[in-house]
């Protein structure tokens, strides 16, 4: 099996303040892959190297296209790159608001995606947004609404629904629960453990909560300082942290 | 099937002065297919901390350890990910799980992750969970709220959903009542029977007496303690 990313000595800087450096691993499809680390250690930075919204100073960032095979995303032409975030690429920002248009109503927000990628027929579109969001449990009656009118946890589902619509085969998310109470992230965590099994998504969730990997992520990467101190299996990772700042993190969190 | 060869493992406590905890010290041991084997021992001999590691949940620093034809310390995470799926089951002392999925989709999850139909995965849950005396009120609830004898029944179902070719087991019997702990039992001896290599922790001397062949004392491999006998052996380590 190839790897649907390849992320092979990325690096980022602010100036001479170090955002993420030398950064590799592979993803495989499937794969759900977390990364935790303080606040401050690069988890954003990464995330937006790999999902294409900044540019890394050095490394390559290769994912295995559906037409023409493993490509190195930074190095393609910014119209590859933004055709890739509109089929094959989701991105889940923390702030609802960041991912949505909040102007247009819950269906338009949908649908929108849909059009982008070239569908035409209103009746289709407005059929799979309304399918869409009663899958992110949202009543259909809503469907003319504006986001406004949404409760935070209700435009994070939206949210979701907008990115995974036109069928995504990896999916970015930075602090997808961050700012929901807990039961409100129970359900959205429930939620995005099924559409990654039914949908066989691979994805990359930034987060600082230990319990929220645990439950979704496969993999877990741990960052301090811009670099990667450690990675492995998730519940590896958490139960026997091999380095210092590991073992910190973990430690310092009552139980997960 | 499971084939454990100059295994060992220590803690390092890199925020405690960097303690080192010397857990396991060399051991090797082979269960074959239908065979069950007790890890045995004092309290914090390193029995779980064993298991953990041939789960993949600890690393292990010296030594290999065969699952199939995987080696568990040097696999990659997705090829622990895939055995642990098909091949490898384990049953923790502890439920976890995603809250609010009802207990019924937690036990058939194992069979979903492997693509069975969720009918299919759903009738197998229910089976499961009437044979271990589950209240069917219970079933569309969340496990998160049930008593500790519940809870590990519904951890037993879910670890048995699979039909896994070896398995792990972690004082499956503990907490139970007599008539529920007969059904674990039988669903031991059924695993054997299908060719099941099993580990199991038992503190449950006549439970460990029906269903194991063998016992490794895993005292016999913690550095400062000496089989059987805890009191000798600890007064090196008081120096660190
Ligand atoms: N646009 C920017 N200009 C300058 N410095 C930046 C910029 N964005 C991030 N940084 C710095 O780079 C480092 C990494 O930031 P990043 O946002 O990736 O951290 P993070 O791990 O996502 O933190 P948090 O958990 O707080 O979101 C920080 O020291 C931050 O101050
Ligand atoms: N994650 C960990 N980090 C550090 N030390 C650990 C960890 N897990 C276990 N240990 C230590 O390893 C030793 C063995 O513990 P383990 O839980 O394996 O014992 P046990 O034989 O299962 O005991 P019991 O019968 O009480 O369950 C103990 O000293 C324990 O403190
Ligand atoms: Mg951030
Ligand atoms: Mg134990």
């Amino acid at each position: 099996m190839r790897p649907l990313l390849s992320v092979q000595g990325v690096s980022k800087r602010y100036g001479a303040h170090i955002g993420c450096a030398d950064v590799s691993f592979d993803l495989y499809p499937g794969e759900v892959m977390g990364i935790v680390g303080e606040s401050g250690s690069g988890k954003s930075t990464l995330l937006n190297c790999m999902a294409g919204h900044i540019a890394p100073d050095a490394g390559k960032v290769i994912f295995d296209t559906r037409a023409d095979g493993p490509k190195d995303t930074v190095t393609m032409s910014e119209a590859q790159r933004r055709m890739l975030s509109r089929t094959d690429w989701a991105f889940v920002h923390q702030h609802a608001r960041d991912g949505l248009r909040m102007g247009v109503s819950a269906g338009g927000n949908v649908g929108e995606r849909l059009m982008a990628v070239g569908e035409r027929h209103y009746g289709d579109i407005r059929g799979k947004a309304t399918d869409w969001l009663e899958r992110v449990e949202i009543d259909a009656t809503r469907v003319d609404d504006r986001p406004t009118t949404f409760s935070g946890g209700m435009q994070q589902r939206l949210q979701i629904a907008r990115n995974l619509v036109t069928g995504p085969r990896l999916v970015f998310m930075d602090e997808p629960t961050g700012g929901l109470d807990v039961s409100v992230q129970a359900r959205l965590l429930d939620l995005l453990r099924g559409l990654v099994r039914d949908m066989g998504l691979s994805a990359i969730i930034v987060t600082h909560d230990l319990a929220v990997v645990r439950l979704l992520a496969d993999r877990l990467m741990v960052m301090k300082s811009g670099r990667v101190v450690e990675a492995g299996l998730t519940d590896q990772v958490l139960d026997d942290p091999q380095h210092a700042y590991s073992q910190l993190l973990v430690s310092s969190v009552l139980q997960v | 099937m499971i084939q454990l060869k100059d295994v060992s493992k220590t803690f390092t406590l890199h925020n405690q002065g960097s303690a080192v905890i010397e857990v396991i010290n060399d051991v090797s041991f082979d269960v074959a297919p239908g065979e069950c084997v007790a890890l045995t021992g004092a309290s914090g001999a390193g029995k779980s901390t064993l298991m953990r590691m041939i789960y993949g949940n600890y690393l292990t620093q010296a030594g290999t350890i065969r699952i199939g034809d995987v080696d568990i310390v040097r696999a990659e995470p997705r090829e622990i990910i895939a055995l642990r799926r098909e091949f490898l089951g384990y049953v923790s002392q502890f439920l976890r799980v995603v809250p609010r999925v009802p207990t019924l989709d937690v036990v058939a999850d194992p069979l979903r992750a492997l693509g069975v139909p969720a009918d299919q995965a759903q009738e197998r849950a229910r089976t499961l969970l009437a044979q271990l005396n589950i209240p069917e009120r219970l079933w569309s609830l969340s496990p998160t709220t049930f008593s500790g004898g519940e809870q590990q029944r519904v951890n037993i179902a879910r670890g048995f959903a699979h039909a896994y070719p070896t398995m792990l087991l972690d004082e499956p019997t503990a907490s139970l009542d007599a008539a529920n702990r007969e059904v674990v039992l039988s669903l031991i001896e059924e695993a054997k029977g299908r060719g099941a290599a099993i580990i199991g922790i038992f503190h449950d001397e006549a439970a460990r007496a029906r269903v194991c062949d063998r016992e490794i004392d895993v005292s016999a491999f913690t550095p400062g303690l000496s089989s059987s006998s805890e009191a000798v052996g600890q007064t090196q380590e008081t120096a660190a």
